[in-house]
């Protein structure tokens, strides 16, 4: 872009502070991991604090308070005047349940600059499936309370096989509420959304209904509204750079202080994550093995090794290739050059041939404390 | 969308927020979930928009800071450009 700096890489630049994985919804493509219910020892408020001080330090502009549901921590407001004067640029990512408009002023004097609220779906009783809990009417009050306040609103939908239909309905109640982005999400397969993946994946036809229907609102609406539509990768032959390669800009903390390269990385055996409880953020960035394991491009192996296209993508994403290789350090399947990019291709068209009735008639498993203790036992 | 002139007056837009970044050692625009390293022109041009300021104003003053340089076509065309990005309003 004109007028940008050359990137600068090395520095944390993203903090995604996840501050509980309590969450008042139970949405089924959820993208914190399976067994949050092993996280009952959250950081504490001076933590917090601590790490908010560590990273900025470091460079952190970006910071995003999010979860589980952020709102669900008293401190909130605390957390969010200290990132205001420390310089962050902060971002709040929400269901929105857990707020009033009271709260929503509280913030902005506390200096939160940005929120983001989920929508499961435009209508009532979609919505309110999906998160498992009836929250649709006071999602549109918070999100007019939101616009009320003066900040920036961005609407966030995630996008998959139970709601891809409604794609036009989701994008005019986006713009009636007037967002200044909107972020129409394909779910991305890991964790929960990967245990319902038969029942998310919509159709490459239904894919393709809704890109142009996106994109005809893109344009009509460009003046007023961003409208940004992620196709699921599991479409594409080329990965998505994945984070920006490991440990180069995004920092992750989780509620009990591990400290991630991306929010799924846990998934991923044999590393140790270090803890800001037992370490500064700087030494884990800088010096722990778990964000060194695949810095660089040492650690590759064929096809990406000697690709030419390694500097661009970093070979994709880490938990993907472990999720569908077994090894983390392959090629990300979604790529074309990959040798397991076949059986990839293949699970899409099995799943692409299910009748609607069939992946709707599979049962979801929704993102909750007694199924999380199933998959940890 | 007419271009930008001498007269202009030109404002950020109030999602952006420009700092500097010691880290960086730049200026940065920083908005929802995305940020913009601009280089040390672009820093310097932003550091004077204001909604106050005319476009005049801006190059005279940049004129006071780094005299000898010819600069309003460059301070222009940056600001058009800044404009088209969303980061300018004029």
């Amino acid at each position: 872009m004109a007028g940008s700096a050359p990137e600068l890489s090395g520095r944390p630049l993203w903090l995604l502070a996840e501050l509980t994985y309590r969450c008042p919804l139970q949405c089924p493509y959820c993208s914190n991991p399976l067994d949050i219910a092993r996280y009952d020892r959250e950081l504490d408020t001076d933590d917090w604090l601590r790490v908010l001080r560590e990273a900025r330090e470091l460079g952190a502009m970006q910071l995003g308070f999010s979860g589980g549901e952020p709102l669900v921590r008293r401190d909130l407001e605390t957390l969010i005047g200290e990132a205001r004067r420390l310089g962050y640029y902060s971002n709040l990512i929400t269901s929105g349940v857990g707020m009033d408009g009271d709260r929503v002023a509280r913030f902005k004097a506390a200096g939160l600059d940005h929120i983001q609220i989920s929508f499961q779906a435009s209508d009532e009783t979609l919505n309110d499936f999906l998160g498992g809990t009836r929250t649709f009417q006071h999602k549109l009050d918070m999100a007019r309370a939101v616009k009320a306040q003066g900040y920036p609103m961005v609407l966030n939908v995630v996008i998959h096989r139970r709601n891809i239909e409604h794609i036009e309905d989701i994008i005019r109640m986006t713009i009636e509420l007037e967002a200044d982005y909107v972020e129409l999400a394909s779910t991305q397969y890991y964790g929960w959304s990967r245990v319902n993946l038969d029942a998310l994946l919509p159709t490459r036809a239904q894919l393709e209904r809704a890109e142009a229907i996106a994109h005809d609102y893109q344009a009509r609406y460009r003046d007023r509204t961003k409208i940004i539509y992620v196709v699921p990768d599991y479409f594409e032959d080329r990965p998505k750079a994945c984070m920006n390669g490991w440990g180069s800009i995004f920092l992750t903390i989780a509620p009990d202080g591990s400290a991630l390269p991306c929010h799924a990385a846990t998934s991923l055996p044999g590393i140790s994550f270090p803890n800001v409880r037992d370490h500064s953020v700087r030494e884990i960035w800088y010096e722990s093995e778990a964000f060194n394991h695949f810095r660089g491009f040492d650690w590759m192996a064929e096809p990406c090794r000697s690709c030419p296209e390694k500097t661009r993508d970093f070979g994709g994403c880490r938990c993907q290739a472990y999720l569908l290789t077994g090894d983390a350090a392959n090629a990300d399947p979604v790529c074309g050059k990959s040798p397991h990019h076949d059986r990839l291709v293949a699970e899409v068209e099995r799943i692409d041939a299910l009748s609607d009735a069939n992946a709707a008639a599979r049962p979801l498993v929704f993102r909750n404390m007694p199924n999380s203790r199933k998959f940890l036992a | 969308m007419s271009a930008i002139t001498r007269e202009s007056v030109p404002a950020l837009v109030p999602m952006f927020r420009f700092q500097w970044e010691a880290a960086q050692e730049c200026h940065v625009l920083l908005y929802p979930e995305g940020m913009v390293r601009l280089s040390s022109s672009a820093g310097e041009i932003l550091k004077r928009v204001d909604g106050d300021r005319s476009v005049a104003d801006i190059v005279a003053d940049l004129k006071a800071a780094f005299p000898g340089a010819d600069l309003e076509q460059d301070v222009l065309n940056f600001l058009d450009q800044a404009r088209a990005n969303g980061w300018i309003r004029a």
